[in-house]
């Protein structure tokens, strides 16, 4: 096999083990198309492992009640559990407070709720708002919604040919009329890690609020939003093994307790009568609704999942993979990598000869494998590129230097269907 | 390789696909219509020129994958010189091929050359891309000129 042979085996970097983390996931013992199923799509959702499973399972099995209302033995529980939820979060991100801490559907709800909320309040016409040119659409339209209800202006800090920000154009685009800067943490469609810690350093040199999208950050590397110093974090649960439906926001506390409710309802009040409504305090005044409590369980789960595995040691395996793979895909002829930055984590964007990406994954998808081909949400991206798509093949911890070489055997058959 | 992914890549389709025939702007023409398949980033234009019922020239230029590119392709070829209610029957005996592959009431022998893509029943995740090109003919064929979606 071509990448066997040219790229060097991987080393053991740590005591993590990639083969006993595959046996967690039940999904991976499957076959896809009559082949074992080699599973790329990571950046778009992860798989679950056996305890995520059991978590959302058993709560519904013995659990089930509505949470922070009710005084019978089940919604104690429930709420028990969901708030234990909540402070797992905390301690996984660093946060200061629980309270910090909004349950939300995931990523995309986590920026609407500033955009909505903080936005409201904070941005006038000819305000600005600063993003960057690798942002996923969900950290674009929020904002665009944004800029056309208050005639703000939405700005673009613009990156270089390998995918990286530009750090001092970011810079000279920061000024007096910059209200908020939202950024990706890490690219979803180049991988790129952005230097995050100096770009808020900046912006708050200015008196300028930023908002992470963490999305693609959290199964990867050790976020600390103490030590970053972000005003928001953002991410999902279905991302870093969690259940799909859940995902949480981080605010500094000065900024929750300022900012109005987003959504109406349940949960987020204290009385209400015909005349005036009491907002409840935060977290819940952010949470209106019944929550996906089972979610937030699952959530809290995975999180204890990868305290186990410890997240340094699977950064460090990941980044020996990423390594591994990139080094097989630049050995196939053709094949042109998309997202070249000096700091990667786990996504490899490429091409292959004039073969449509589309194509590409419908052939490896016939081998069991499966990527993810298309614009990532992340159209604008593609047009810096000068591209409509690409083929996005995304790592996880479950990922081993097998499944590398199944995806360049992959691209072998891709050539013999257009020879 | 799979049969399936024989039939589906069969050596026609990739030849319309690296080949496209009619690949290319009309003078004039009566309608310019857009299509786009969000989902991939496929995206077309057509160009149609009509003689009163006839379609008397059609082309088209755009990006694609090669299922997407194939089938504007071909449909351009096999539509040329035919009426509007013949390009318009020929779209649904085409879309009934490709949705309900050969247990369905269209059989490959009735379509020509059009047949090729009959492999596209095996993938429903490529239906869209082999119909593209026939949703903006039909919206030409309408005289709506409006931009067409497959989402």
């Amino acid at each position: 096999m071509r990448a066997a042979r040219e790229a060097p085996a991987i080393r053991a970097v740590s005591s993590f083990d990639p083969e006993q983390a595959r046996a967690d996931f039940p999904i991976l013992k499957q076959k896809v198309r009559g082949r074992p199923l080699v599973y790329l799509d990571s950046a778009a959702t992860s798989q679950k492992p056996k305890c995520v499973i059991d978590a959302v399972s058993n709560y519904y099995c013995t659990t089930n009640a509505n949470v922070h209302r009710g005084v019978h033995a089940l919604s104690e529980s429930a709420t028990e559990q969901f708030e234990q939820a909540r402070e797992k979060v905390r301690r996984f991100i660093n946060a200061p407070r629980a309270e910090d801490i909004v349950f939300v559907r995931g990523t995309t709800e986590g920026i609407n709720l500033v955009a909505q909320s903080l936005g409201r309040t904070r941005v006038r016409s000819g305000d600005e708002i600063l993003i960057s040119a690798m942002e996923h659409h969900s950290n674009i339209v929020p904002w665009q919604l944004l800029c056309e209800s208050t005639g703000a202006v939405l700005r673009v800090a613009p990156m270089n040919e390998a995918g990286e920000l530009l750090v001092d154009e970011f810079e000279s685009m920061l000024g007096p009329k910059t209200r908020l800067v939202a950024l990706a943490h890490i690219s979803n469609a180049l991988g790129t890690i952005n230097p995050v810690r100096q770009l808020i350093a900046m912006a708050h040199a200015r008196g300028i609020p930023v908002l992470l999208d963490g999305a693609q950050a959290v199964p990867h590397l050790k976020v600390d939003v103490k030590a970053l110093d972000c005003d928001f974090y953002a991410f999902s649960g279905h991302k870093m093994f969690g259940p799909m439906g859940i995902g949480a926001l981080f605010g500094k506390a000065e900024w929750l307790e300022s900012m109005p409710p987003y959504q109406g309802g349940g949960d987020m009040i204290l009385s209400v009568t015909f005349e005036k409504t009491l907002y409840n305090r935060v977290p819940y005044k952010f949470e209106a609704g019944t929550p996906d409590v089972a979610g937030a369980i699952g959530l809290g789960s995975a999180i204890d999942y990868l305290a186990g595995l410890g997240i340094e040691q699977i950064a460090a395996y990941e980044h020996e993979l990423l390594d591994y793979a990139t080094r097989a895909l630049a050995a196939v002829p053709g094949v042109r990598l998309v997202g070249t930055a000096r700091q990667k984590a786990s996504v490899i964007s490429f091409l292959m000869d004039d073969v449509h990406p589309h194509d590409i994954g419908t052939i490896l998808d016939r081998e069991g494998i499966a990527v993810r081909t298309g614009h990532h949400c992340a159209q604008p991206v593609m047009r810096q590129f000068g591209i409509d798509a690409t083929v996005r093949a995304s790592l996880a911890l479950y990922n081993t230097p097998k499944d590398i070489d199944a995806l360049v055997a992959g691209l072998e058959k891709v050539k013999e269907v257009f020879q | 390789m799979s049969s399936d992914l024989r039939d589906l890549y069969q050596e026609v389709v990739v030849d319309h696909s690296r080949h496209p025939r009619n690949f290319r702007k009309i003078d004039r023409p009566d309608q310019t219509v857009q299509g786009f398949n969000p989902l991939c980033g496929d995206k077309l234009t057509l160009y149609v020129k009509f003689n009163d019922q006839v379609i008397e020239d059609i082309s088209f230029e755009g990006s694609g994958c090669a299922i997407s590119k194939a089938s504007a392709s071909m449909m351009t070829a096999t539509t040329k010189g035919k009426t509007k209610a013949e390009a318009e029957e020929l779209f649904r005996q085409f879309h009934t091929l490709i949705t309900e592959g050969p247990d369905g009431p269209v059989k490959r022998e009735q379509l020509g050359k059009l047949a090729a893509l009959g492999g596209v029943s095996e993938f429903p995740a490529r239906v869209k891309c082999a119909s593209l090109a026939w949703h903006t003919l039909r919206s030409a064929l309408e005289g709506k000129g409006e931009a067409v979606s497959t989402e």
